[in-house]
């Protein structure tokens, strides 16, 4: 049976300041990179091979970290290896803002010895919190690294009907068919954070990025008319 | 696993943990009503003996902050401007994650007395969730017609203080300020509502006067 917890943290509803964030959806909507359901689509898999590998690795590692209950992971070089494989400042503190309002609402929900090591690390990057819940839940990283994906499409697309008026309905028929792309990216992204945490070596963990979105989330974090956070 | 008996003991969680000791006032109300022009009026009639902290949420993000900065009423570093996805009722009540975040690092770094948090422009519905704020005002104007009290929502029925602004626009627009004010206190109970033009009354005189009320029940 899937966990309680792990359909809570799916849920879009619960608290974690997530609705402010487009996942570069505003920028590329506001220079007409982006216009319809099939730029969406397209869009969505980059990310998928793209960011995508770093946050559902990251978000392995979390749950895989926290997992021994008697030590203390050195969060420190996990989330500096987060950090280094995000390029762009203004992605950076996107990540960071929503790890600590996730951070801030697993502190009163599931309060664990593990969220309270994590978060002596001040404003951890978004998919490690993820995956210690999702280890608090009973689940493995193969769950915390589609979580992250799932997070990550799910704002893209939300965003995307919020500002092209896109119809909501076809929009969810896109994010559905990333499915099976999604689930390959988690399993990747997982084999990965095995083997990282196996050899205690974050260096091991995907470092793919997106040049063009990195850019535009700089130009985004500047602009003086912009409706999310990033 | 849970012992059958224990599973419906549903456990509740301690409050949450208060970052500074502010008193917390939410501005809230529709488009142009006045919700920006009253928050720089609290702040310049009270910023020589209050310490002041502001968060804005207009989805134009900056541009409150910025109005407040032209008219030289805070510093630019005790005014946070935060973006809503556009979903302002959002922030300020289903998830208010991101305005905490705001009001907790502005009272970490000045120390406030007051925090305003200033709702983007949304609509009658719109309100504070009492997580983020301890005190909240509803700013209604005039000329968005004087059957919106009757309307109601929980904006006009529920907010700690009703401000019904641009009382002088009334003729204009042909609205009836005792309609207004005799349908506002029919859904407000003991609720108290102000009228006022706060373009004739800049230092928003009732308004302030609550404001200070609020600050001495601290």
């Amino acid at each position: 049976m899937v966990s309680s917890v792990v359909l809570l943290l799916a849920d879009s509803r619960l608290p974690t300041g997530a609705h402010a964030h487009s996942g570069g959806v505003e920028a590329a909507v506001e220079r007409g990179l982006l216009r319809d359901a099939s730029d969406l689509a397209t869009f969505l898999v980059g990310r998928l091979k793209g960011s995508g590998a770093v946050v559902a690795a990251a978000a392995a590692t979390g749950c895989l970290l926290a997992a021994p209950a008697d030590q203390e992971p050195d969060w420190s070089r996990w989330d500096a290896a987060v950090s280094a494989r995000t390029p762009s400042p203004a992605v950076r503190a996107a990540s960071r803002a929503q790890g600590a309002a996730l951070l801030r609402t697993a502190q009163r929900m599931w309060p664990s010895p593990a969220v309270a090591s994590l978060s002596r690390l001040g404003r951890p990057h978004h998919p490690l919190v993820l995956g210690v819940l999702v280890d608090a839940a009973g689940d493995g990283p193969g769950a915390a690294a589609l979580l992250a994906l799932h997070h990550l499409l799910g704002g893209a697309c939300s965003a995307a009907v919020r500002l092209l008026g896109l119809d909501p309905i076809t929009v969810a028929a896109v994010q559905a068919g990333t499915g099976p792309a999604a689930e390959q990216a988690a399993r990747r992204a997982t084999q990965a954070a095995v083997e990282a945490v196996r050899r205690a070596d974050p260096a091991l963990l995907p470092s793919t990025g997106t040049p063009l979105l990195d850019v535009l989330a700089e130009l985004h974090a500047r602009a003086e008319v912009t409706l999310f956070a990033s | 696993m849970h012992r059958e008996d224990q599973i419906d003991r549903v456990p509740i969680p301690a409050a949450p943990p208060r970052r500074g000791t502010a008193l917390r006032i939410g501005i809230g109300g529709p488009v142009g009503g006045g919700k920006t022009a009253l928050v720089a009026a609290l702040c310049r009639a009270l910023r020589d003996d209050v310490r002041l902290a502001v968060v804005t949420n207009d989805i134009y993000t900056t541009e409150d902050a910025d109005f407040l900065r032209r008219h030289g009423v805070l510093p630019d570093d005790r005014i946070r401007a935060v973006r809503t996805g556009c979903c302002p009722h959002t922030a300020i009540r289903d998830d208010i994650t991101a305005n905490l975040d705001a009001v907790e690092e502005l009272s970490a770094r000045h120390h406030p007395d007051l925090v305003l948090v200033e709702s983007g422009g949304d609509n009658l519905t719109a309100t504070f969730s009492y997580g983020l704020v301890d005190v909240q005002v509803f700013v209604l104007d005039v000329a968005g017609g004087d059957k919106v009290p009757r309307k109601g929502g929980p904006g006009v029925t529920r907010s700690d203080l009703l401000v019904i602004n641009k009382t002088d626009l009334a003729p204009l627009v042909g609205a009836d300020l005792d309609v207004m004010r005799r349908d506002a206190l029919a859904v407000r109970g003991e609720r108290p509502t102000v009228l006022i033009s706060l373009r004739e009354q800049p230092d928003a005189g009732p308004v302030l006067d609550w404001v200070r009320d609020q600050l001495a029940l601290r």
